[in-house]
C-alpha cells in the first residue's frame, strides 16, 4: 500500500523535483541522489501516510537534502582552492584611492533580455568560472536562497566571512558578465 | 565619507543583512554623488532577479526529466526499503 503511495509519487512529482534539485545544484547525478534520498527519507517517515499535499511535504524534505549535499561540496573543496579563494586579489577592482579601476558600464538592457537563452547561457559559464567554494556559497545564497545564519552555520563560518566570500563571488559574476554578454 | 570599494561593499552585504541606519545614510550620499556605485548597485539588482529567472527556467522545463534508471532505482530502493521491518 505505501510503495504503491510511493510509486504514485515518485511518477507525479519526481520529475518536478528533480529539476527543483538541478536548478539549485546545476549538476545532474547529485540531483538524482538527492531526490532519492527524499523518496527514502519520506517511506521511512512515520506521517508520510497523512500527508494531503505530497508535493510541498516532499519538496520540503529535498530542500534539506540540497543542503546537505552542498555542504559536502563545500567541504570537499581542496585547501589549495581555499587558499586561493583566500589569496584572490580584490584589489584588481579598486585603485589605491577606492576609486573603481575599471567603473561599471551601463548595461543596456533590451526588453526580455533576461528571458533570452543566451543571456542565461552566459550567465551558466560565468558562474561555472568562479572558484568552486565561491560558487557553491553563492548557490546557497541567491539561488537556494538560504538565510545567513543557516550557511555560517552549515560551512562553520563567520557572518563577516561569507559576507566577504559573497561580495567577491558577485563582483566576479558581474565583471564576467559584462565582458561576455553585455560588452560584446 | 565612503569611497566606491566600501560602497561596493555595503550593497553586496545589503542583499545579505539589514544595513544599519548610519550606513544606508552613508551609501545614499556615496550613491547621489557616484553613478558608477549607481551601476554596480542596478547591476546587482539585475543579476538577483536573471539568477530568479535561471532558476525558474529550470524548474518549469517539462522537456527536463529524471532519467527512467534513477527512477527505477528509486522504486527499487523504496521497494526495498519498505520491506524491511
Amino acid at each position: 500500500m505505501t510503495t504503491a503511495n510511493m510509486h504514485d509519487w515518485l511518477n507525479e512529482h519526481g520529475d518536478f523535483l528533480y529539476r527543483f534539485a538541478l536548478a539549485r545544484l546545476r549538476d545532474p547525478h547529485q540531483a538524482e541522489d538527492v531526490v532519492q534520498e527524499t523518496f527514502l527519507a519520506a517511506i521511512k517517515s512515520p506521517n508520510f501516510a497523512e500527508q494531503s499535499a505530497p508535493r510541498t511535504w516532499l519538496t520540503g524534505i529535498l530542500k534539506h537534502k540540497i543542503i546537505d549535499v552542498m555542504r559536502k561540496n563545500v567541504r570537499e573543496i581542496s585547501a589549495s582552492d581555499l587558499m586561493s579563494d583566500e589569496d584572490a586579489n580584490m584589489d584588481e577592482f579598486f585603485d589605491e584611492t577606492g576609486h573603481w579601476a575599471e567603473p561599471p558600464l551601463a548595461w543596456d538592457m533590451p526588453e526580455g533580455a533576461l528571458e533570452q537563452k543566451q543571456f542565461l547561457g552566459v550567465l551558466q559559464t560565468c558562474m561555472d568560472k568562479l572558484p568552486a567554494k565561491l560558487a557553491q556559497l553563492f548557490l546557497m545564497r541567491d539561488v537556494h536562497e538560504t538565510n545567513n545564519e543557516e550557511i555560517c552555520k552549515e560551512l562553520n563560518i563567520s557572518t563577516t566571512n561569507a559576507w566577504v566570500m559573497l561580495y567577491r563571488a558577485r563582483m566576479g559574476l558581474r565583471k564576467c558578465l559584462e565582458i561576455n554578454w553585455l560588452g560584446a | 565619507m565612503l569611497d566606491c570599494r566600501q560602497a561596493s561593499q555595503l550593497i553586496s552585504q545589503s542583499l545579505d543583512r539589514s544595513l544599519t541606519l548610519r550606513e544606508r545614510f552613508a551609501l545614499k550620499l556615496h550613491l547621489f554623488i557616484c553613478e558608477f556605485c549607481r551601476q554596480f548597485s542596478q547591476h546587482m539588482q539585475t543579476m538577483r532577479v536573471a539568477i530568479k529567472r535561471m532558476t525558474n527556467s529550470i524548474e518549469n522545463d517539462n522537456t527536463i526529466e529524471m532519467p527512467a534508471t534513477a527512477k527505477k532505482r528509486i522504486t527499487n530502493l523504496v521497494e526495498a526499503n519498505n520491506s524491511q521491518p
